[in-house]
């Protein structure tokens, strides 16, 4: 049984002259792990600024499904839409770099954790039970991603493919019901390609959420998602599983027609 | 835990041994009031420093008109004292002065904190000049010539309490949730937004944080010194405090209180020097920016949770 999480209608997005997203409509249901792939500059990373607000709209809308019923996210502010549930990292990474890996992940948690003025000011007992409390959870999820070792550090001496890995535990803290994933394997080899492609879909299955991944690698996602969207000059030019998706003439033709 | 105690401890008794060894200099006549203007000052100067350091070093927003939010401390206090010349009344003047402070600091934050970049620095630079100038032409502020004989409501003590409790209360905040999140505005405002931190509000709150202490050193100057003049708070009042935090570090509470100190005392050694006092003072400046460009202590921080857990750090 499915049900929806977010609707995106007829979404457009123009830069001047240049249509980055044209008459783009995605849907996203409840734990489902989606691939979202296309050639550069198809218009991938500005779908992602849409739905998570960071670009605004031409035209189109977004509906976010939550507990208390339809919500609509156009004209909401990226962090109104993150508290709504919807997580992302970036295809640059994003990090705070001088401070400790710790230290991002508690950040992302700062709207679950409510520590008053003047609790952590005069330092009240509060302060300490709610500082453990952020530092356990901050610390498993940590574990998960194999970052224990490097929770003091500051983010910024972290090899490439960690802060990488980083991005993806900050978000998760934030709790989304939906995680935007921008190219997590960019830079990565092949084995450790697959090896963080597992992980992704291990999480999306224990945390119960929807992930939608940025590929560039076609073969990778195919194994791992249970539905695709290939975006080609900023419009969808296929969706399916990823078998209909490898029989798709159109995408056969675009696509894979030249391997 | 116990570390956190332990070093929590350590810093009560740097607190208390600093009062002590002042408090026995001063029994043994070896402080006159020459050398207790300076401690004094260098408190004073500390309080403002501290709270533009978490303006400027931790929430990354520049700020250039400080001494408009402790002029509104310092004339609060002026002026409520002359009825209400008190303890009680001193410190009912501080917290008038505090929430007009945090008032001002709302109606200037708010518009030009929702924009990225350094609206705040110009908008600040014009609220201090606006505050200033309404001082200077107001009949309860007595216009350009100031108040006088104000009263003597705050001793060297009371400035050295409230420098031990604004630090505590800037530092405790620095590491707690809303610092961390005033930092990552600092680090990435767009990440921290993604991120679900509200940005333009922890700019607002270590801003208004900053003018509140702002006005509790303007309080305290003008119970201390007991004459105040619009004059006293123009733009170079601000930029002497900006000069203290860059110097010692921006992002470094603990160089704040080094460059304060530091530049209190060369300050008062070269009064003696006349005019050649503003040249060395400059040159002293400019070397240090050549040399040091990152102030003095850069962003390091001195701490006795690290002292106490050195050696005992287990890796696995
Ligand atoms: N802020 C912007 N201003 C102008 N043009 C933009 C902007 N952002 C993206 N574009 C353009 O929109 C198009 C789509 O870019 P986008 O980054 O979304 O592609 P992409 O699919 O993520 O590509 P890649 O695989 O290289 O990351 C590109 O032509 C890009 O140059
Ligand atoms: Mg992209």
């Amino acid at each position: 049984m499915t049900s929806r999480l977010l609707d995106a209608q007829e979404l457009v997005k123009s830069f001047g002259g240049l249509t980055a997203v044209a008459n783009v409509s995605v849907h996203f249901d409840r734990n489902e792990l989606v691939g979202l792939i296309g050639p550069n500059g198809a218009g991938k990373t500005t779908l992602f600024n849409l739905l998570t607000g960071e670009t605004p709209l031409t035209s189109g809308s977004i509906s976010l499904y939550t507990d208390q019923g339809v919500q609509t996210l156009n004209g909401k502010k990226p962090a109104q839409i993150a508290q709504a549930g919807i997580s992302r990292t970036f295809q640059n990474i994003r990090l705070f770099k001088d401070l400790s890996v710790l230290d991002n992940v508690k950040i992302a948690m700062t709207n679950h954790y409510q520590e008053g003025f003047l609790t952590s000011v005069f330092r009240l007992p509060k302060f300490y039970q709610t500082e453990a409390a952020m530092a356990q959870a901050a610390h498993e999820l940590l574990k998960i991603f194999d970052l224990t070792a490097v929770a003091d550090q500051p983010a910024r001496n972290l090899p490439y493919g960690t802060q990488r890995r980083l991005e993806i535990v900050r978000a998760l803290a934030t709790k989304p019901s939906l995680l935007f994933l921008d190219e997590p394997a960019a830079g990565m080899n092949p084995e450790e390609t697959a090896d963080l492609t597992q992980l992704i879909r291990q999480i999306q299955r224990d945390f119960h959420i929807t992930v939608v991944l940025i590929e560039h690698d076609m073969s990778l996602v195919m194994n791992v998602v249970e539905r695709l969207y290939v975006l080609e000059h900023g419009g969808l030019l296929a969706s399916g599983t990823p078998d209909e998706i490898q029989r798709d003439p159109a995408v056969i033709k675009a696509y894979l027609g030249g391997a | 835990m116990k570390v956190t105690l332990k070093s929590n401890l350590a810093w009560v008794g740097v607190m208390l041994f600093g009062f002590i060894i002042i408090d026995a200099l001063e029994f043994a006549g070896l402080i006159n009031t020459f050398i207790e203007n300076m401690l004094v000052t260098i408190g004073i100067n500390v309080i403002l420093a501290v709270g533009l350091n978490l303006i400027i070093g931790f929430a990354g927003q520049f700020s250039l008109g400080h001494a408009g939010f402790m002029a509104i401390g310092a004339y609060a206090t002026g002026i409520m004292t002359q009825t209400m010349s008190t303890p009680l009344g001193f410190y009912i003047s501080m917290v008038v002065g505090m929430v007009i402070a945090v008032i001002a600091a709302v109606i200037v934050g708010v518009p030009t904190l929702r924009l990225r970049g350094d609206y705040l620095a110009i908008a600040t630079m014009g609220a201090a000049e606006i505050i200033r100038i309404v001082i200077n032409n107001l009949k309860i502020t007595n216009g350009a010539a100031g108040l006088f004989n104000i009263p003597a409501l705050a001793s060297w003590v009371t400035v050295y309490v409230l420098m031990c409790l604004t630090t505590i209360v800037t530092v405790n905040f620095i590491h707690s949730r809303g610092g961390r999140a005033v930092m990552a505005v600092r680090e990435d405002e767009l990440a921290a937004g993604a991120m679900g931190i509200n940005t333009t509000r922890w700019k607002l709150a270590a801003f208004v944080f900053g003018a509140a202490t702002a006005a509790i050193g303007g309080s305290l100057h003008a119970a201390y010194i007991q004459t105040i003049a619009p004059g006293d708070f123009n733009i170079m009042a601000s930029i002497a405090i900006l000069i203290i935090v860059v110097l010692g570090g921006v992002g470094s509470i603990t160089g704040t209180f080094v460059a304060a100190v530091v530049l209190g005392a060369l300050d008062t050694i070269l009064q003696n020097f006349g005019t050649v006092r503003m040249i060395i003072y400059s040159l002293a400046l400019i070397l240090i920016m050549i040399f040091k460009p990152a102030g003095l202590l850069g962003t390091w921080e001195f701490s006795f949770r690290r002292w106490l857990t050195k050696g005992a750090v287990t890796h696995d």
